[in-house]
């Protein structure tokens, strides 16, 4: 009957492993195949690669793209984790019945669609003349109500006597938070700076509405362009995916070993 | 000298200062424009006083209440089969003596690292007319005709939905595969003492455990199926005939696509927003009477 059970058990969750990695196979062997064959359902590995990665980076401006979405989002990540994190830290360290009033204010943005925001936004930075820019795109995703309240909950579990022991050598505040909250909050970062790089990364709808230049397009916007020609060539858009995820996939394998540590911490309590 | 009250105020509110400004700058400022912009009239940049004429023609508009029927349909099939799906793969993973658990846990993470354009569009190639899912079936003989996916209404709300669990289950499993690990396994060989059996325990023990964080998801995908734009843009950017069309984009199509109307495109953000405090005031009531 256990046994049964373990099987089961393998079994299933093989199966769901297997479709949640299929995709990712065929895109990867889809960059070796013709438009054709990908559309056809070829499964296996093709000839096509070399010519593929040729069009798809003669046709369309990747590389462009590709320095365009790595600037806007490890600006955007280390400013959110950073600034965040501050936030996260003082509602636990200062917390006082004011303070708290203030990070329920800062959550109930939580509950605001984006769409509320984009046109105001968009109409804000165009009497600034900043639409268009890497700025523009910076900006709104640099404080998160969901970083404040993950670094919040991360904070809890943070041991006070760490605080009070710095005070009494006489650390600053400041000081207290950069040089022994954060070395200790390692995998809380980790964790932070997977879903704060992820969401950067993969921001479609704000860089579609503020963004205008083909020069200053992010790798999204370029997907969506590339994969919305008449005639679409798969092959290059297997290229163009496959240039798209690396980056986020090696992120997700550097940090994984903190990742799920990181998490625990933000569903205690 | 830290206990006084003022002085912690001040600290905190010294270290919260930038988000908080970034928040009310780029939040609160632009929600409460948008408030202020619903009760304007006017296309492009022309506008003036129009009172409760947005608010008066959200009843009356087809599109609307079609677009909001979509994204209700996508919330009520989506977030219960994506809840449930990530449950089970957590409860499994788990388990200390189960062999082969990274590997299961990475390749159910995965499709969280690709933007949500990517998945459709890996997607769209997969469902094509002629494509590897209909060549699958009739290979298989299930069916006659290539289904026509993304043609059909019913189809194409399949296959959004199908690009929605694929991208998102792992990362709800996450987040109870990290509630889990919290809970003392003492209180498991307690009850396994107790003779309760595994599926006793998974509902008597981990679901009132994980309430809280069960809470937290679905409110996160909630509030994300009722801003639902991705997707639907990639794979049939609304079509055919309006029949996928979410709110999200029927606001984009108002403001950026047609004859840019921003007041009434205001307005029906304000529709979603409504929506989105009524279901999370709805899931907080339903998860404390059960308390």
């Amino acid at each position: 009957m256990r046994k049964a059970s373990k099987i089961f058990k393998h079994l299933f969750l093989m199966v769901a492993s297997l479709l949640s990695v299929f995709p990712f196979y065929w895109m990867i062997i889809g960059a070796t195949n013709t438009s054709s064959e990908i559309i056809a359902g070829k499964l296996t590995f093709g000839t096509n690669a070399l010519a593929n990665i040729r069009n798809a980076f003669s046709q369309y401006d990747i590389s462009g793209a590709f320095v365009n979405s790595l600037i806007i989002s490890v600006i955007t990540t280390f400013a959110c984790v950073f600034l965040c994190s501050m936030a996260g830290y003082a509602f636990v360290i200062f917390r006082t019945k004011f303070l708290n009033a203030i990070f329920g204010i800062l959550l109930l943005s939580m509950m605001i669609p984006f769409s509320a925001l984009m046109i105001p936004l968009f109409t804000m930075f165009g009497k600034a003349g900043i639409n268009n820019t890497y700025l523009a795109v910076i900006l709104p995703s640099v404080a998160t109500a969901f970083m404040i309240f993950f670094f919040r909950q991360n904070t809890e579990s943070f041991q006070y006597e760490l605080v009070q022991a710095a005070r009494v050598d006489g650390l600053s505040e400041l000081g207290i938070f950069i040089k022994i909250y954060m070395p200790v909050m390692g995998s809380s970062y980790a964790a932070a700076f997977i879903i704060a790089f992820m969401n950067s990364w993969n921001n479609y709808l704000w860089p579609l509405v503020t963004i205008s230049s083909n020069e200053k397009r992010t790798l999204p916007l370029l997907l969506s362009y590339v994969s919305s020609a008449y005639t679409p060539d798969y092959g290059v858009i297997m290229v163009t995916i496959i240039i798209a995820t690396i980056p986020m996939i090696l992120i997700f394998f550097l940090l994984q070993k903190y990742f799920v540590s990181g998490m625990v911490g933000a569903v205690k309590g | 000298m830290k206990n006084s009250n003022g002085k912690r105020n001040v600290y905190g509110l010294l270290f919260a200062f930038i988000p908080i400004m970034f928040l009310v700058t780029f939040c609160f400022i632009p929600m409460f424009r948008s408030f202020i912009l619903s009760f304007n009239a006017g296309k492009g940049v022309n506008l003036e006083w129009g009172g409760f004429t947005n608010y008066k023609r959200l009843f009356s508009d087809p599109v609307l209440i079609k677009a909001i029927k979509n994204t209700f349909t996508y919330l009520i099939i989506q977030v219960p089969i994506m809840t449930v799906l990530a449950l089970v793969f957590a409860a499994m993973l788990n388990d200390k003596e189960l062999k082969g658990k990274a590997i299961y846990r990475t390749c159910l993470f995965l499709p969280c690292v690709t933007s949500l354009v990517a998945a459709s569009v890996l997607f769209k190639s997969l469902f094509g007319n002629r494509g590897f899912i209909n060549t699958l079936l009739s290979s298989f003989n299930l069916i006659d005709s290539p289904i026509p996916w993304l043609i059909d209404p019913f189809w194409a709300k399949f296959v959004i939905i199908v690009v929605m669990l694929w991208r998102w289950t792992g990362y709800d499993m996450i987040f109870y595969l990290a509630g889990m690990q919290n809970i003392d396994s003492s209180i498991y060989e307690a009850a396994k003492l107790d003779g309760a059996s595994l599926f006793q325990q998974f509902f008597r023990i981990t679901i009132p455990i994980l309430k809280p964080i069960i809470l937290l998801t679905t409110i996160m995908s909630t509030s994300g199926t009722l801003q639902l734009f991705d997707e639907v843009a990639t794979l049939t950017a609304g079509g055919p005939n309006n029949a996928t069309l979410t709110i999200s984009q029927y606001i984009y199509n108002l403001s950026f696509k047609f004859a840019p109307n921003f007041p009434y495109a205001a307005t029906v953000s304000y529709v979603i927003l409504i929506l989105v405090a009524i279901l999370t005031f709805i899931q907080f009531r339903v998860t404390r009477e059960k308390n």
